[in-house]
């Protein structure tokens, strides 16, 4: 199944649950709501054969709302196709489902995600920080955190 | 060391000066402290090519206990700093700081939340490398320059200055 076909079939499983979808010399892009969003990654995995989560990330577009997108790549180690999965979320409070239930390497990217975004990542086994330390206030790339802001664990000199 | 009360501060003090430092300047034990990707020419300094043995800095102690010099080779962060402290306090005097590449010097290009601007905010530092990462022969010749400067340096006054 090549991955226009995968777009088809998926906007054929969700119906409206898919908000767009695009192709662009090969990358394919479908955007669902944040309701369907493991629907759609169990609908990849189970029924259109992409076996392997490649990244899962944040990405912040204030003033944009909603403002929070949440991004995953996927691929099949069958067909070689490749499939972007986007969903948005409101700068409030932005949460979504988690996949660690369907990938195990959904563990740590949610984490990192959580850590960089502050988005929640509901039913994450444990969803701690990842790379910041466990005294740092806020999510480092967020648009607004400070561009000078720094929090270090030890006074420096100067 | 408590030989000011023994020779006072006379010629043979001088003279044992001499003595000393020249048996510290021939014997670095370093702590490679490497986070980052200077490490991989940290390791070409050391290895036969370039020979760091040749100014009798070859021995790495992997205890900052049994270490002389603390070599620290890489980008430092926020997260790690408490750490670079703890291995720096837990070091003998007399020690030596090494900063090795630009990161560890001021932070390099990561001028952001996570990096911290240069490892002399947290410890003293003797001797910086500028590079990135520095070429061997700026290794050896800094490890030079900190021979010069322990060989001024005196038994008495070491543990003052810090």
């Amino acid at each position: 199944m090549t991955a226009e076909n995968a777009l088809e079939a998926l906007k054929a499983r969700l119906g409206g649950k898919v908000v767009e979808t695009s192709s662009f010399r090969g990358d394919d892009t479908a955007v669902v709501t944040p309701e369907a969003w493991l629907e759609a990654a169990s609908a990849l995995k189970n029924g259109l054969g992409f076996d392997f989560l490649m990244d899962l990330c944040g990405a912040d577009y204030l003033p944009r709302e909603p403002r929070f997108e949440v991004v995953c790549h996927f691929y099949s180690s069958k067909t070689g196709a490749r499939l972007r999965l986007k969903t948005r979320l409101p700068g409030g409070k932005p949460a979504v489902d988690s996949l660690a239930g369907l990938w195990l390497s959904a563990d740590w990217f949610e984490r990192e995600a959580w850590d960089m975004y502050g988005i929640d990542f509901k039913g994450h086994p444990d969803l701690r920080r990842l790379l910041m330390y466990d005294s740092f206030e806020g999510h480092p790339l967020r648009k607004d955190y400070p561009l000078k802001g720094r929090q270090p664990r030890i006074d420096h000199a100067d | 060391m408590g030989l000011e009360t023994l020779f006072g501060n006379s010629f043979l003090t001088t003279r044992l000066d001499e003595a000393i430092n020249w048996g510290r300047k021939y014997s670095f034990f370093q702590y490679p402290f490497v986070t980052a990707c200077c490490g991989m020419e940290f390791m070409s300094a050391w290895a036969s090519t370039y020979d760091i043995a040749r100014f009798g800095a070859e021995y790495p102690r992997f205890s900052p206990r049994q270490a002389d010099v603390l070599f620290v080779v890489g980008t430092v962060n926020e997260k790690l700093a408490p750490v670079l402290r703890r291995v720096y306090d837990q070091m003998c005097d007399p020690k030596w700081v090494v900063s090795f590449g630009v990161c560890a010097t001021s932070g390099g290009f990561y001028d952001n939340y996570a990096t911290v601007q240069g490892i002399d905010k947290i410890i003293p530092v003797d001797i910086y490398i500028p590079g990135c990462p520095p070429r061997p022969e700026a290794v050896l010749d800094a490890l030079v320059k900190l021979q010069k400067k322990v060989s001024k340096e005196s038994v008495l006054d070491r543990e003052h200055d810090r």
